[in-house]
């Protein structure tokens, strides 16, 4: 319960840093005064400046913008495709379309996931856009993999027996009775994901592939920072640590939820 | 018993080399050159590792960029100017034994200029009517009209004699006429050369020579700071050369290059066809915040085309100075009050992703919204130079005195002006050195105010090297790494 209060707690620290960034910010990151350049963190620059001297504590607060939003919409993605998938191969067990959806999981699966977000954004441009389908793609077989083995011992239950007794559908009895009593494991298992596309963007960005600049990227800071470690160490440290606390603030919520939403975890306490 | 003294003896002597004066050099380098054949490909890091050390010409730039005799011992040019007879030195031997006599100086021009030839630089033989070997050591080179400055497009590395015997394996085994001889190529890592025993100049001071690639600006900086190489030519990261000027092994050497780092506009590209739009572009960019944020103070402003250490440079930066105002005030006279959006392709170097996001700032200030592309050098050439698809970009053009691209309308930038492109025709034929100087001026203000671009700075060449290798070039008069007068000061 602690870590979930305290990675819920770590989380919306971040998410609220991304939304007051959408009406205020301490300096505008857009303007550059170079003549404030690299200064350590001090009263007036929280975080300090970067190499343009934009002052990093608003970029921070921008970029968790960008790194939430390819995130979010990224896992919306996976779990809007990959679970309507799982649920109609577990429907379907053994069928030809059980086979062909879950074969097909399994070919995105085969591809180490960073490789194919590099191929897809360098064929198709870099661009966050991209980097949120290039992430996107690779929550869809997570997310069809969990539904449909979570749904297949469901399938066997009494429950489910009695509505098909009762005349009810596969679809209806996928999302009334299935969809339903899986929601909990999808629930954790997007909070990780949530906190793999954060990562994920931060890599695509550091590699020049995800959002473009002037819009501000933990990634893109972490990159630019890199040759400046030994001059300004706080250039690379802050949006290092950004990263940091929000992916570990999304582990801990998700184990968290896991503890309080799995009914068999909660039985053995 | 023996074994054991010899072994010692072994010993000792290793220990003791240690502290014999160096005689072998490791130069650390950015790019890697895609093959050794300077004289079929533009790519400058096949120059800067095969000038001089290697390959020579005729004539040859010197450390100041002035034209020296290279393999010529002397030569003479007729009354009419169109003749030039070179007489070369006697002895002079390829790397692979055989001597170095006029055929080979015929084969090399006749190669270099001919209807199939893959030299980048085909211009610089586009006047040669006749090369004849008159004896073995004489050539006479007959050019269609008088031109002023044949004797330095002879110094380019473009220009060096090749061999007809070894042409064959040339990209990847160069057999020249150097101080140094091609010894090794570790694709993707290293370039080894060894001393030329028998070069009929001075003699090289070191033994061996290696040229080692390293493209991460973080690896550079390491590279150095643990003394894998001794010297790295065009250090790629200007933020860390404070730290190596504070560093007592360490010497920052801060050159002139012959970069002029430009913002391009496309003139024939709505809105760039408009000489306001330029104008307005020019004035809402301030060069010294450019050169600040991203080379860290290196680099000197630009008004023109043009070098500031050449003799004939005239100072044009007034005619674009920052003046954000007066740039707003030209796009509304321009008909764009409200600004535009367009393109900026940046290259990988930092000049130009750092530049880039500085100039994209600066320009949002007068209302004309970027979008950023960072592209890879390949991706670059194809789109922004031979596609010519781009608003704006910016690229450090570091050839030596190419204001001569200003005359070629379907150069990237697509500047089409008759009065410049006859004013070079009548240059390239004018021999008389005060005139040229002039007509050189005349073609820095046309451009300048003309706005065909928008000039940012000269890029400084900042080279690192240990405190005590001497002899490395600080500018860079042309794309070489000269190492035949480099040597270790113990």
């Amino acid at each position: 319960m602690r870590s979930l209060i305290f990675g819920l707690a770590l989380t919306a620290m971040f998410a609220l840093g991304a939304l007051v960034s959408f009406v205020w910010t301490p300096y505008d990151v857009t303007v550059l005064e170079i003549a404030n350049k690299l200064k350590p963190p001090t009263a007036d620059h929280w975080f300090g400046t970067d190499h343009f001297g934009r002052d990093i504590f608003s970029m921070i607060m921008v970029g968790a913008r960008t790194s939430i939003a390819v995130a979010v919409v990224a896992v919306v993605i996976g779990m809007g495709l990959g679970v309507p998938l799982g649920l109609a191969a577990a429907a379907r067990k053994g069928s030809l379309l059980d086979e062909v959806i879950m074969r097909g999981n399994d070919l995105i699966f085969a591809f180490p996931s960073l490789l194919i977000a590099i191929l897809i954004t360098a064929i198709f441009g870099p661009s966050a856009v991209n980097a949120i389908i290039a992430i996107g793609i690779f929550n869809i077989p997570v997310f069809a993999r969990l539904t449909r083995g979570a749904a297949l011992s469901l399938w066997t239950r009494d429950y489910v027996l009695a509505a098909r007794v009762a005349g009810k559908g596969a679809t209806r009895i996928s999302v009334e009775h299935i969809l339903p009593n899986v929601a909990n494991l999808l629930i954790v298992q997007g909070t990780i994901q949530f906190s793999l596309g954060i990562l994920a963007e931060a890599a695509l960005s550091y590699v020049g592939l995800g959002a473009q600049p002037p819009t501000p990227s933990w990634g893109r800071m972490l990159a630019d920072a890199q040759t400046l470690i030994a001059l300004a160490p706080h250039v690379a440290l802050f949006p290092g640590f950004a990263i940091l606390f929000t992916v570990l603030g999304l582990n801990l919520a998700g184990d968290g939820l896991r503890d309080v939403l799995d009914p068999k975890l909660r039985v053995q306490r | 018993m023996t074994r054991w003294i010899l072994g010692t003896v072994a010993a000792t002597a290793l220990l003791t080399g240690a502290a014999i004066a160096k005689t072998d050099v490791t130069i650390g380098l950015q790019l890697e050159p895609p093959h050794l054949d300077p004289t079929s490909a533009a790519a400058g890091a096949i120059d800067q590792v095969l000038y001089s050390n290697v390959f020579e010409g005729l004539m040859r730039f010197a450390s100041d960029g002035s034209v020296i005799n290279g393999l010529a011992e002397e030569w003479d040019i007729s009354e009419d100017g169109k003749t030039y007879t070179f007489k070369l030195h006697g002895g002079v031997k390829f790397h692979d034994g055989t001597d170095l006599d006029s055929a080979d100086v015929k084969f090399s021009l006749d190669r270099a200029r001919a209807e199939d030839s893959v030299n980048a630089q085909k211009a610089l033989f586009a006047n040669i009517a006749r090369v004849e070997a008159v004896d073995p050591l004489t050539v006479k080179v007959t050019l269609t009209a008088p031109q002023g400055n044949f004797l330095f497009n002879m110094a380019w590395g473009d220009a060096v004699i090749v061999a007809p015997e070894s042409i064959d394996d040339i990209k990847i085994k160069p057999i020249g006429t150097g101080a140094f001889k091609f010894d090794d190529w570790k694709q993707g890592d290293s370039i080894t050369l060894v001393k030329n025993a028998s070069y009929w100049g001075d003699a090289a001071k070191l033994d061996k020579a290696t040229f080692k690639f390293i493209s991460e600006p973080t690896a550079a900086f390491g590279a150095m700071m643990a003394e894998d190489v001794d010297a790295f030519y065009s250090y790629p990261a200007p933020e860390n050369l404070a730290q190596f000027e504070a560093d007592p092994r360490f010497t920052v050497l801060a050159g002139n290059t012959e970069g002029e780092t430009i913002l391009a506009m496309n003139n024939k590209q709505a809105p760039f066809d408009n000489k306001l739009v330029r104008e307005a572009v020019s004035h809402a960019i301030d060069r010294q915040a450019i050169i600040d944020g991203a080379m860290f103070g290196y680099g000197t402003p630009i008004g023109s085309h043009f070098a500031p250490h050449n003799p004939a440079y005239i100072d044009l930066t007034g005619n674009s100075d920052y003046d954000p105002e007066k740039a707003k005030a030209l796009l509304a006279e321009a008909g764009m009050a409200d600004g535009f959006k367009t393109t900026l392709k940046l290259p990988p170097p930092s000049y130009a992703r750092r530049g880039g996001e500085i100039i994209a700032a600066q320009l949002r200030a007068v209302g004309i919204e970027t979008e950023i592309s960072n592209l890879e050098w390949a991706q670059w050439l194809e789109q922004a130079f031979r596609g010519k698809d781009f608003g704006l970009t910016i690229v450090s053009h570091t050839e030596p005195m190419d204001i001569g691209i200003y005359a070629r309308p379907d150069y990237y930038f697509q500047y089409d002006n008759a009065d410049l492109q006859k004013l070079m025709a009548d240059f390239d034929v004018e021999a008389d050195g005060a005139k040229r100087t002039e007509m050189l001026q005349q073609a820095q203000t046309i451009i300048s105010e003309d706005y065909v671009n928008a000039y940012l700075f000269q890029l400084a060449l900042t080279t690192v090297v240990n405190a005590k290798l001497q002899g490395i070039w600080a500018d860079a008069p042309t794309q070489a790494i000269d190492l035949t007068a480099v040597s270790w000061s113990e």
